[in-house]
């Protein structure tokens, strides 16, 4: 992407990272409840 | 406890014994000509390249790979996890051994070993990065040695000693977790100011927050691949509670280790997406940045999750080796490879086969160190003398 001021640059990156942590927290929670839940099983 | 006779007793050619005093006899030469002749007598190292293999493997790789003693002490005396208590010794050991050698390292990086204190005594100093990462390390390095004296001293019979070091146990743990974390990140800090030599790629501003994690990742890997090869070739010398505890370390650590892999993942792409490197990934040095965040990162955390899941220990051990190669990987890529990545090939470094030499002989120091500990000091099992905790 090209920019023409540096508050188009950040406006764009900061854009992205916003969905990226937002993708993130989301995938983050999924994959713990994915490595814990045999163990969650075995305390039952 | 120790007894010459039956050193002397035992045959000394062992075909381990033969292959590290070979080494250990080549490194003694290189170590006089490096110390005789300096650094173009056996190095690669030019104004351009100054720091080479030693920094890259020896010191960057070597503080990393000895997180094991801040992340297990942290997870047992700090978290609670009392069931890994077991791991806590060898890995403790393990970071000791590993940061005397990363000073022992410097020394041949460095030379004049005699002005390693001249940062604290002779010249301020106070406001640059690489201050703080001696200063940690040394504080560290002490800390670790404090950790690993109740072990010496039940061998000893030292036990007023170890009693006093056992209280202060959690004491220890907080400093080290203290000045590790401030010293693995300050180490990926010194590459900030170097933002036109280093590859966009692996220039972040958020480099002391990869190597930061990086550590934790390396810390929880090494535990298992030590744990690993401790098992295989130390098995008598383990007693019933570390047998029973192995498993458990495996899959626990095994765990941790695949979600803070994926939390680095998402942290890598983070700083991609931060200052628009995304272009990147089409080129050459695209595709190597991929084969690391995939072949290295991606690919051991859902090993890891596999292994955990369907309880292969099998899998686990072979993905911690894996994971503790993909550190090297990212620390060389940061130090060696993506590092002048602008220069004309004619102008890159490579290390001369007397640096790769001395990086070996190193290497093979903290193996017979940590073999020799091993075997007569109380590491791998409960002193009978001692059955109260210890650290």
């Amino acid at each position: 992407m090209d920019f023409s001021t540096l508050q188009d640059f950040y406006t764009y990156t900061k854009g992205i990272a916003y969905i990226l942590i937002v993708l993130t927290l989301i995938g983050m929670t999924g994959f713990w409840l994915y490595l814990t839940d045999q163990d969650n099983d075995e305390e039952k | 406890m120790f007894k010459l006779s039956d050193v002397l007793n035992r045959s000394l050619l062992t075909p381990f014994n033969i292959i590290a005093g070979i080494i250990l006899f080549i490194g003694l030469i290189i170590t006089a000509l490096r110390f005789t002749g300096g650094l173009a007598a056996v190095t690669n190292l030019s104004d351009y390249n100054p720091w080479g293999l030693w920094i890259g493997f020896d010191l960057l790789c070597g503080v990393a790979l000895a997180a094991g003693g801040y992340v297990t002490s942290a997870a047992v005396y700090i978290f609670g996890m009392k069931k890994y208590h077991s791991a806590v010794r060898p890995a403790i050991l393990t970071g000791f051994l590993g940061y005397a050698l990363v000073v022992l390292a410097l020394n041949y990086d460095v030379g004049r070993p005699w002005r390693l204190p001249y940062p604290f005594v002779v010249q301020a100093g106070t406001t640059s990065v690489l201050f703080e990462v001696g200063a940690c390390v040394l504080l560290y390095l002490v800390v670790l040695f404090i950790e690993f004296t109740p072990a010496a001293s039940e061998w000893l019979g030292l036990k007023r000693a170890r009693n006093l070091v056992v209280r202060l146990t959690m004491l220890l743990t907080i400093l080290g977790v203290i000045l590790s974390t401030l010293h693995q990140s300050s180490l990926g800090a010194l590459f900030l100011i170097a933002p036109s030599k280093l590859h966009p790629l692996w220039y972040s501003q958020y480099i002391p927050v990869f190597f930061f994690i990086s550590s934790i990742i390396a810390g929880l890997s090494m535990v298992i691949f030590e744990g690993s090869l401790t098992h295989r070739y130390f098995a008598a010398k383990m007693d019933e509670t570390h047998l029973r505890e192995k498993e458990d370390v495996v899959f626990g650590f095994g765990k941790a280790a695949s979600f803070v892999l994926a939390a680095y993942f998402a942290v890598k792409v983070f700083g991609i997406a931060m200052d628009d490197n995304w272009r990147y990934l089409s080129t050459s040095y695209g595709a190597w940045f991929l084969v690391e965040l995939i072949g290295f990162v991606a690919l051991p955390c859902l090993l890891y999750a596999a292994g955990v899941r369907e309880k292969n220990i099998r899998l686990i051990k072979w993905t911690a080796a894996w994971a503790v190669l993909g550190i090297v990987v990212n620390r060389f890529n940061v130090c060696l490879v993506a590092f002048n990545w602008h220069l004309p090939s004619s102008e890159r470094y490579f290390p001369s086969w007397m640096e790769i030499g001395l990086s070996v002989f190193i290497v093979t120091v903290g193996v017979v160190a940590f073999k020799f500990i091993v075997t007569y000091m109380p590491i791998l099992y409960e002193h009978p003398g001692y059955k109260t905790p210890h650290p």
